[in-house]
């Protein structure tokens, strides 16, 4: 086989790894979304303002330290003690829970039946909000993830597929890190579908995003169940964080991978788990393997995010919904 | 309250007050948020310690005290012009954007209005040529020199042959990342090395695209063009392809700490350019004495001494040293932007008035002229090491190829002067 042909194998796989990792992002929006309606323009922030917890709680670091030094003339910034990476996550997932009954309690209950555009806003404002608090709370500066999850590509499977092709064939090269991130999303997918389909909070989350009005008149409390959703929204943005931050160190620029999951969603449709997959999926593999055949050789490169929104944008007029996305068939 | 009243009040007030005192204004746009605080937040440390430090000590500048200004810009071109438009009002001397897109909005607006700027190793590289921009100075050096000191130190590794290397721009795809095409292409023909050239879309988060061509086409050496997070993201990627890190170069807004520290030891022998080499001045010392430990640091006193806080000490030291320039050459303490202007361009730094300041070696020694605005170009190669955590000056001040510079330079500027209708000449 030519190495031309090889390498472009190579691309597709790393384009599947890399459209797991946009899906991750995406799957945030999928879940508020198709629980309240609600298009969550935070989701981005959220990731960041996880890893930025969970970066702070495992190194001991004292929330708000810049601010109490400021204020009190102190020079206090750490406990002086670590915490266990297990045990950070989960204190993290409580602090993201915390805030998912603060977001609903504070800012969402009062926004009851107000148009979308409106709660659009609201998160809008969510996020610069959050982005602020998570500057206040750890600093700006970047942060190491010590989780000591694997980097760099894997030597096995250069070695194993070195021998495919001629000279000029080194191998595929796929990194362990994003082997990592397949495995941990696709037991989280795994997770969310037993967790939606056999317990009976997912069965309630289930009935509420078919109808408010009817899971309302069972007995199902709404406010429980978007807490809920925003609590789920919260664990997929520190896995979601995790994965990112340990490729660049955790930064405020971490809220911009949401811009990554918008082609995805436009693609997968809003309200569709399975969307959020293949569309990532489907964007990864596209935008990559675009970059190899044509936007590199002949348009000069850095065609990858274009390339997305444009594939997006094609799948749009064909099928607004995006490909999984619920049909709206609306009587005038 | 009769207005009686408040007419006595107001007059009582003014008597309290006293005579107001004159200050020597300086901004400070600086960037403490948003993606790109890791790199603001040092360099404006830096740059407001050291006016504290002038302020404790000498009690400002010439006997005038110093008042420093500071607006958060975010790294956002439209709140640098923001800050600007805010802050020139309070007799502002000086400016330094420390943002390329803030420079090219801030170059006519600040022709215009009078006041001097200090684009150092960043924004519109012509300004080198002062007959153009009588009011832009990018010295020590530009972006045109910070690529051609870079491939200087690749011909002292290669015996002074690249002929037959292939070299790999991997570049930020704005207009900063593409600055130093030009001078590369040219470069290249010059020198018979390859060059090809690897763009990456805002923000940089994801590379795998472009190094995995870079693993396909192995090049012999990398140069970066970056910025934020696409500096820790390649270091990350060229580690994982296994590239080798010596051969890997970033240009000087590639090369600070927090660039190489989420790589961890995988990022050990990186090398990149730099403008000062990072090591234990006695100003800094100084500083700490004076400032820190007084309670007056501008941040939180743990970017004391790293590579982006030395810069910014080090921009401010040039302006402290324009602004002394100035009063010398007018004879009054408390001078104007015009006056700043002439201070600088009558600026020489040389070695033993850097010793003096206590930063022997911080820099380049240079002398600014009408003609020349952009320094002596010079820079030198660091490399990170990782077990100590520290960047290691590998190189002295090498100097750019100007037979290449100057003529791109003198076209580009050229350009500019047809453009907006200047007739080139000194003030």
């Amino acid at each position: 086989m030519s190495a031309d042909f090889l390498y472009g194998i190579e691309v597709v796989i790393n384009g599947m790894m890399a459209g797991v990792l946009y899906a991750l992002v995406a799957l945030g929006f999928v879940l508020i979304f198709k629980a309240s309606g609600i298009f969550n323009f935070a989701q981005g922030v959220m990731a960041l303002f996880a890893a930025l917890t969970l970066v702070g709680i495992m190194e001991g670091q004292v929330p708000f330290s810049h601010l109490i030094n400021a204020v009190f003339g102190t020079n206090i910034h750490n406990f002086g003690w670590e915490v266990p990476a297990l045990l950070a996550i989960l204190l993290t997932l409580v602090v993201m829970i915390v805030f998912a009954w603060a977001v609903q309690q504070f800012v969402f209950r009062h926004l009851v039946g107000q148009a979308p555009i409106i709660l659009f806003m609201a998160t809008i404002g969510l996020a610069y909000f959050l982005e602020g608090v998570g500057d206040l709370m750890w600093g700006s500066d970047i942060k190491t993830l010590a989780l000591g999850l694997p980097q760099g590509g894997s030597i096995w499977v250069e070695d194993l597929t070195s021998g495919f092709g001629g000279a000029d064939f080194y191998g595929f090269f796929i990194d362990k890190l994003d082997m990592v991130a397949t495995v941990v999303a696709a037991v989280l997918v795994i997770c969310l579908i037993i967790f939606a389909q056999y317990t009976k909070q997912g069965r309630a989350m289930r009935a509420v995003a078919d109808d408010h009005q009817a899971a309302l008149s069972v007995g199902i409390s709404l406010n429980f169940i978007w807490v809920l959703v925003w609590s789920l929204a919260g664990l997929v943005a520190l896995v979601a964080g995790i994965m990112w931050g340990a490729k660049s160190g955790v930064q405020f620029s971490l809220s911009l991978i949401a811009l990554k999951a918008l082609p995805v969603l436009m693609l997968g449709g809003f309200t569709s788990i399975p969307g959020a997959i293949v569309g990532g999926l489907i964007i990864g593999v596209g935008e990559k393997l675009f970059e190899y055949t044509i936007g590199a050789p002949f348009l000069g490169g850095a065609t990858e995010n274009w390339f997305a929104y444009m594939l997006a944008l094609i799948f749009l007029v064909f099928r607004p919904q995006g490909l999984f996305g619920e049909k709206i068939i609306e009587r005038v | 309250m009769t207005l009686k009243t408040l007419a006595a009040m107001a007059l009582a007030g003014a008597m309290a007050a006293g005579p107001a005192m004159a200050e020597l204004v300086i901004p400070d746009l600086s960037y403490r948020t948003g993606p790109y605080a890791a790199g603001g937040a040092p360099f404006s440390d830096g740059y407001q310690d050291y006016f504290a430090l002038l302020n404790a000590r000498d009690g400002g500048i010439g006997g005038e005290p110093v008042r420093v200004i500071e607006c958060e810009t975010a790294y956002n071109t439209e709140r640098g012009v923001e800050c600007y438009e805010a802050t020139k009002g309070e007799g502002a001397l000086i400016y330094q954007p420390l943002s390329t897109g803030i420079t090219y909005q801030l170059i006519p607006k600040a022709t215009a209005d009078g006041i001097p700027l200090h684009t150092m190793g960043y924004g519109r590289t012509s300004a080198a040529n002062g007959e153009v921009f009588n009011w832009v100075f990018n010295y020590p050096a530009n972006y045109w020199d910070a690529a051609s000191v870079a491939i200087n130190y690749l011909l002292d590794e290669n015996g002074g042959d690249l002929s037959g290397k292939k070299i790999a721009l991997i570049y930020h795809n704005s207009a900063y990342g593409k600055e130093p095409i030009r001078t590369l292409e040219d470069l290249a023909a010059k020198h018979g090395f390859t060059l090809s050239q690897l763009a990456v879309d805002h923000p940089g988060q994801e590379q795998k695209s472009q190094w995995l061509q870079i693993r396909r086409e192995r090049p012999d050496y990398v140069v970066m063009w970056g910025w934020g997070v696409m500096n820790q993201v390649a270091v990350q990627e060229a580690a994982n392809i296994g590239f080798p890190m010596e051969n890997f170069i970033g240009n000087w807004w590639a090369g600070a700490e927090h660039d190489v520290t989420p790589a961890g030891m995988a990022a050990n022998g990186y090398k990149s350019l730099n403008m000062n080499p990072v090591q234990d001045y006695p100003v800094l010392a100084e500083i700490k004495a004076q400032v820190h430990d007084a309670g007056n640091a501008a941040g939180d006193g743990s970017n004391l001494g790293s590579v982006l806080y030395v810069r910014g000490m080090y921009a401010a030291m040039l302006a402290a040293e324009a602004i002394t320039n100035a009063q010398e050459i007018h004879g009054v303490a408390a001078v104007t932007p015009a006056m700043v202007r002439d201070g600088m361009e009558a600026l020489n730094i040389t070695e033993a008035r850097m010793e003096k300041l206590g930063m022997a070696g911080i820099g380049p020694e240079f002398a600014v002229t009408c003609e020349n605005h952009g320094g002596s170009g010079q820079g030198l190669l660091q490399q990170w090491n990782a077990a100590d955590r520290v960047w290691v000056p590998l190189t002295g001040f090498i100097t750019p190829d100007a037979s290449v510079i100057d003529p791109l330079i003198a076209a580009d500027s050229a350009a500019f002067a047809a453009e907006n209708n200047i007739t080139p000449g000194c003030m």
